[in-house]
C-alpha cells in the first residue's frame, strides 16, 4: 500500500517536472528538470526491483547527462558572449 | 496555428497507439519459459548469484559486444565533432576550495568503489556499466575541481583498444577450447565455489573489461566535451 | 502498472517537447526525457509482483548451484528486461553526447541554436 502512494508521488512529480522542463523559458531550468526526472525514475526502478538499472540510472541519468548537457550549454554560452555582442 | 493542431493530433494519436499496451496490460503471475531458463542456469550452469549478469555478458553476450561497439562509435563521433587543436589551451574556472579539497579526498575512493563494483558484478547488482561510469564521474570530479589536471589520451585510447581486444579474445578463448557455438562462454575458466569473488568463470574477468572500456570511453568522452571545441 | 502508465506518458511529454520546441538543446532534452520514459515502460514490463530482484542470494534460497536455481525461479522477477535497459541507458548517454556535440558544432557553423535558421536541410 506504502509503496503505491509512493510510488503515484513520484510519478505525480516527476510529470510536473517534465511538462516544466518542456515549457519553462530558461535552458537551464529545463536541463535540471530533466535531471530530477531522471532521479526519481532511478527510485521507481528500485521500486519494481531491479537494483542494477537504478544505479546506472542513478550514476548516469542524474550525474552525467545533466553535466554533459551544462557542458554543451557553457560552449555555447561561452561563444554567444565572445562573438555575436 | 494548423501546426499546433497538427501536433496535437499527433500526439493524441500516439497515445491512443499506447492505450491498448496500458488497458490490456494483465500482471504476470509467473516468469515466462525464457526467463525461467536464464534464471535456472544462471545458478545451475554458470554458478552466479546475479541473474542479470548472466543475462548481460553470457546468455546475450554477443548483444553486449554489440553495444559495446555502438558506444565505442558515438564516443569516436564525439570525439571528432569537438576535435580541438593542440595549440589552443583550454582555459577553465577554478574550482573552489571546497571541492578541491573534496575532490582529493573522495576521487581515490570513487575509484576504488568503481572498481569494486565492477569485479563483483557477477555477486551483487552491478557490473562493467555502471562501474564504469563511476570511474568516469571520478575523473570528471578531477576534471571540475583542478585546474590544471589532464589526462593523457594515449592512455586512455590505450587502455580501450586494450580491454576491447581482450573482450574479444576471452569470447575466442571459448570458442576454441569449448568447441563451436561457445563464443563467449565463460565456462572454460573454473567456475570456482557459489558466491566467492573468483568463480563463475570468466565473467568477473569480462566484466571487468567491459568496466575499464567503458570507464575510458566516459572519460575521453567528457574530456572532449569540456575542452573548448577547437577553432575559435 | 503506474509505472507503466507514467513511462508512456513521459514518452509522449517527450514528443511533444521534441515536435513543439525550436532550440536544438531543447529538442535534445525531450530526446532524453523520451529515453527515460522507454526505460521504465521496460523495466515495468518485466516486473512480477511481490516478487524480489534477480539475485539469489540468501534471502531466495539457502541452497547452492541447481537447488538454488529451481528454488529461485519462484521467487523472482524477469532478467531480461533489466539487462536490455542496463545497456540501454548507458548508450543512451552516449548517443545524448553525440548529438549535443553536432549542437555545438551547428551553433559554431551557423551562430544559431534555432532549428529554423537552418533552411539548407529543408525541401
Amino acid at each position: 500500500m506504502i509503496e503505491t502512494i509512493l510510488t503515484i508521488v513520484l510519478a505525480i512529480i516527476s510529470l510536473m517536472a517534465a511538462v516544466y522542463a518542456v515549457l519553462t523559458k530558461k535552458t537551464l531550468n529545463a536541463i535540471i528538470a530533466s535531471g530530477i526526472i531522471s532521479l526519481l525514475a532511478s527510485i521507481m526502478f528500485l521500486l519494481v526491483s531491479a537494483p542494477d538499472v537504478a544505479m546506472t540510472e542513478a550514476a548516469i541519468g542524474s550525474g552525467l547527462t545533466t553535466v554533459v548537457f551544462l557542458y554543451a550549454l557553457k560552449h555555447i554560452k561561452d561563444r554567444r558572449s565572445t562573438h555575436d555582442d | 496555428m494548423i501546426k499546433y493542431l497538427l501536433i496535437a493530433l499527433v500526439l493524441i494519436g500516439m497515445g491512443w497507439l499506447f492505450l491498448p499496451l496500458a488497458t490490456e496490460y494483465f500482471t504476470p503471475t509467473q516468469l515466462n519459459n525464457l526467463a525461467a531458463n536464464y534464471v535456472y542456469g544462471s545458478a545451475a550452469d554458470l554458478n552466479m548469484p546475479n541473474a542479470v549478469t548472466s543475462v548481460v555478458v553470457t546468455y546475450r553476450g554477443l548483444d553486449t559486444l554489440g553495444e559495446v561497439t555502438v558506444l565505442f562509435l558515438a564516443t569516436a563521433g564525439v570525439g571528432f565533432f569537438l576535435k580541438r587543436k593542440n595549440s589552443i589551451k583550454s582555459k577553465r574556472r577554478h574550482g573552489s576550495e571546497i571541492l578541491k579539497s573534496g575532490a582529493d579526498l573522495l576521487a581515490p575512493l570513487i575509484i576504488l568503489f568503481g572498481i569494486y563494483i565492477f569485479t563483483h558484478g557477477h555477486l551483487t547488482p552491478g557490473g562493467g556499466f555502471p562501474g564504469g561510469v563511476v570511474l568516469a564521474s571520478a575523473f570528471l570530479l578531477l576534471l571540475m575541481a583542478q585546474e590544471h589536471f589532464t589526462f593523457s589520451h594515449s592512455v586512455i585510447q590505450f587502455t580501450e583498444s586494450l580491454s576491447g581486444i581482450a573482450y574479444v579474445f576471452i569470447g575466442l578463448a571459448g570458442l576454441l577450447l569449448l568447441g563451436l557455438n561457445h563464443f563467449l562462454d565463460p565456462r572454460w575458466l573454473n567456475l570456482g565455489q557459489w558466491g566467492k569473488l573468483f568463480s563463475a568463470g570468466a565473467v568477473p574477468l569480462i566484466y571487468s573489461f567491459i568496466g575499464l572500456k567503458v570507464g575510458s570511453e566516459m572519460s575521453g568522452m567528457l574530456d572532449s566535451l569540456q575542452s573548448d571545441g577547437g577553432d575559435e | 502498472m503506474i509505472i507503466l502508465i507514467h513511462g508512456l506518458m513521459l514518452i509522449i511529454i517527450g514528443i511533444w517537447a521534441m515536435l513543439t520546441r525550436k532550440n536544438l538543446i531543447r529538442i535534445i532534452i525531450g530526446f532524453a526525457i523520451v529515453d527515460t520514459g522507454i526505460n521504465l515502460v521496460l523495466v515495468a514490463i518485466g516486473y512480477i509482483k511481490g516478487k524480489t530482484a534477480p539475485i539469489i542470494n540468501d534471502a531466495v534460497s539457502t541452497a547452492q548451484g541447481a537447488a538454488a536455481g529451481m528454488q529461485a525461479v519462484d521467487k523472482v522477477v524477469d532478467p531480461v528486461p533489466s539487462a536490455l535497459v542496463l545497456t540501454a541507458i548507458v548508450i543512451g548517454l552516449a548517443v545524448t553526447a553525440l548529438m549535443l556535440a553536432y549542437a555545438i558544432r551547428m551553433h559554431k557553423t551557423g551562430r544559431s541554436l534555432n532549428i529554423d535558421d537552418f533552411e539548407e536541410q529543408k525541401w
